[in-house]
């Protein structure tokens, strides 16, 4: 076949570059709503997902990671003796006030820690280490909320809950789904910055022996730990990311932003596709009067959506890729994972094809008459 | 005189376009035979039903009633599926407009038709060159439209339109976008088609330029026949070139 499909497409360079840009924007918008979505579902289930740990033990009817209420310590005993666990570590997990220099006041998450545990550590740490958390008062915390909690670098000292915090670290990426920025400490800081009791606790991290059956141990922990919950990290994942997601409204918002992206980026890329078939439709006209069949004028609009598919895709990425490092800096991260560059590939090819659709709908009910008009 | 297998038959044809409360009767009744090696002009006013009678004998509007064989086969009643084919086997088609792809380079263009009928693209390319040089055109294969001349760009619609080896050529207009000497030309191109090259020829004209080249000339009004300046029998032409292509040795 004459590369018809293909020099439609390159012929008129300002229609290309409209088609293009249609199918650019659409991506760029499906990505980055998409992109939120999966950004602020990620980050309302961080703690969890990069806890190590398999199992929560959790007070009766806790909902999500930030509603803990706190339980007897004596409990974290009682999980160790149960067959099949591991490891059993206490956490600890509140909001609680940062006092800044200028005498303002934020929110922030206390997440107290064993820092001697690989269970619950905070991760990318880009500058000073977890092992400084033993010193006193020591926290570490994400380096994208300097600025709103007022700290310019790694030795300066501020109040969490009326006790004195000295920062020794910075992390990168660790974001909060809140507004309440994640400060990482001990496990004793933790209870005197959230005042929590000294004997109490959060939440007990269960890591299972090697060979422990996961169903069998949470089933011995309920059995022999008086009123607690023990749920698997991802079930305790998916009910923190439900509740602030969906409970909330939160979510639903960036869901209904993502659905609306892909429509607005459908019709975009319809409407685009249509107008360049629509450009073409006498030359279509003529293909049929010719003697083409159907099917061949449909393999020539389909070849020119799928050019514009692989086309408005690949520059469509580059843009994104830009779009999503620059938003690791910001408040709302945008993530793009593999997985979402390869579907979004086959979601544009669907988009371009299916306006394809639409405008052979439009081809198909030619005047055939036109063809002989001057 | 005798008469001969009628390369287009049209017989007792009407055509009705289903607009408004009544709809318009474009063709009434109309009867005409086209012979192999016969060029046919057909005339009259604007609106009087040419271009439907074109389309109809092209395939690509079917009547409403009556009876139309195009090479011997009834196309009244044929699905829209089986239209196609018997176009592409049957009929090229040249146009006022040219109906170029502006995209494609002028081989290209001819290529497409020979594409259509299935045609490997080594055996299109050189049969497009072959057929360009025919037309006067073999210089300009890779030439696109837009840097052709009115005449050029016919005559590659005339090389394309041969390029399925159609028995029938049915042209609309061909020398209306065209100065007197490039119509001259294209006109005596479709006399040869008509004349050495055996194919039925029809052609919708206001064209008074063109009326010398006519075997027979056929004016419509109101949907129907009003004028022949012969009957539908072969002209003497025409039974000379049946009898030469009929009896070999005799060429």
């Amino acid at each position: 076949m004459p590369p018809l499909a293909r020099r439609n497409l390159f012929h008129d360079k300002v229609r290309l570059t409209v088609t293009l840009t249609g199918i650019v924007f659409s991506v760029v918008l499906i990505v980055v709503q998409l992109g939120l979505f999966l950004g602020f579902t990620t980050a309302t289930s961080n703690l969890i997902d990069h806890s190590n740990a398999d199992l929560w033990v959790t007070s009766k009817n806790v909902p999500y990671v930030e509603q803990g209420v706190p339980f007897s310590e004596r409990k974290l005993n009682q999980v160790r003796a149960v067959p099949g666990v591991g490891d059993a570590q206490k956490l600890i997990s509140r909001w609680t006030q940062w006092k800044r220099h200028d005498g303002g006041q934020d929110s922030v998450q206390i997440v107290g820690i064993n820092v001697d545990d690989p269970m619950e550590r905070p991760w990318n740490v880009v500058e000073g280490n977890v092992a400084a958390l033993k010193f006193p008062d020591a926290v570490i915390l994400d380096e994208l909320y300097k600025q709103k909690l007022g700290v310019t670098s790694v030795g300066e000292v501020f109040e969490i809950g009326g006790h004195r915090a000295r920062v020794v670290g910075f992390t990168r990426g660790i974001r909060s789904f809140t507004t309440s920025p994640y400060v990482f400490t001990t496990f004793k800081n933790a209870q005197d910055f959230a005042n929590i009791p000294e004997d109490q606790t959060m939440f007990i991290l269960v890591k299972l022996a090697p060979g422990a059956n996961l169903e069998q141990v949470r089933h011995e922990l309920l059995e022999h730990v008086k009123d607690v919950e023990v749920r698997t990290t991802s079930e305790f994942s998916r009910m923190t990311t439900f509740y602030w997601m969906f409970t909330t409204g939160a979510g639903v918002a960036v869901l209904i932003a993502a659905v609306l992206g892909l429509v607005v980026g459908f019709v975009v890329v319809a409407q685009t596709i249509y107008a360049t078939t629509v450009d073409h439709i006498r030359e279509f006209g003529t293909l049929k009067a010719m003697g083409a069949p159907n099917s061949y004028v449909y393999k020539v609009i389909m070849n020119q959506a799928a050019i514009s598919a692989v086309i408005g895709h690949t520059l469509g990425m580059i843009v994104s890729v830009f779009v999503v490092h620059g938003s690791q800096k910001g408040g709302a991260a945008i993530l793009m994972p593999p997985s979402m560059a390869a579907g979004m590939f086959f979601l544009t090819l669907l988009m371009c094809v299916g306006a394809a659709l639409v405008s052979i709908n439009k081809v198909t009910r030619i005047d055939p008459a036109m063809v002989f008009k001057g | 005189m005798g008469k001969m297998q009628s390369a287009i038959a049209v017989r007792q044809l009407t055509k009705k376009y289903e607009e408004g409360a009544t709809g318009t009767l474009a063709l009434r009744g109309v009867d005409l035979d086209v012979h192999p090696g016969e060029l046919l002009l057909l005339m009259g006013p604007s609106g009087s039903g040419k271009t439907t009678l074109l389309s109809i004998m092209g395939c690509i509007l079917t009547a409403t009633s009556g009876s139309v064989r195009v090479a011997g086969r009834e196309v009244v009643g044929l699905s829209e599926k089986q239209l196609p084919a018997l176009r592409l086997e049957n009929i090229g088609f040249v146009f006022q407009g040219f109906n170029l792809f502006p995209t494609l380079s002028a081989g290209e263009n001819v290529e497409l038709m020979l594409d259509l009928k299935g045609i490997s693209k080594a055996r299109a390319k050189k049969r497009a060159q072959e057929l360009l040089d025919q037309v006067g055109l073999g210089e300009k294969y890779d030439s696109f439209p837009a840097d052709l001349s009115g005449g050029q760009k016919q005559r590659v619609a005339i090389a394309r339109a041969l390029a399925g080896d159609p028995g029938i050529i049915l042209a609309d207009e061909p020398t209306a976008a065209l100065d007197s000497h490039t119509g001259r030309t294209v006109m005596e191109m479709m006399s040869e088609l008509a004349h050495k090259r055996g194919r039925a020829v029809v052609i919708v004209t206001h064209d008074s330029r063109v009326l010398s080249y006519g075997d027979r000339i056929i004016t419509i009004e109101d949907g129907a026949i009003s004028d022949k300046n012969e009957a539908d029998v072969i002209p003497p032409s025409l039974l000379s070139h049946q009898l030469v292509h009929a009896v070999p040795g005799l060429a």
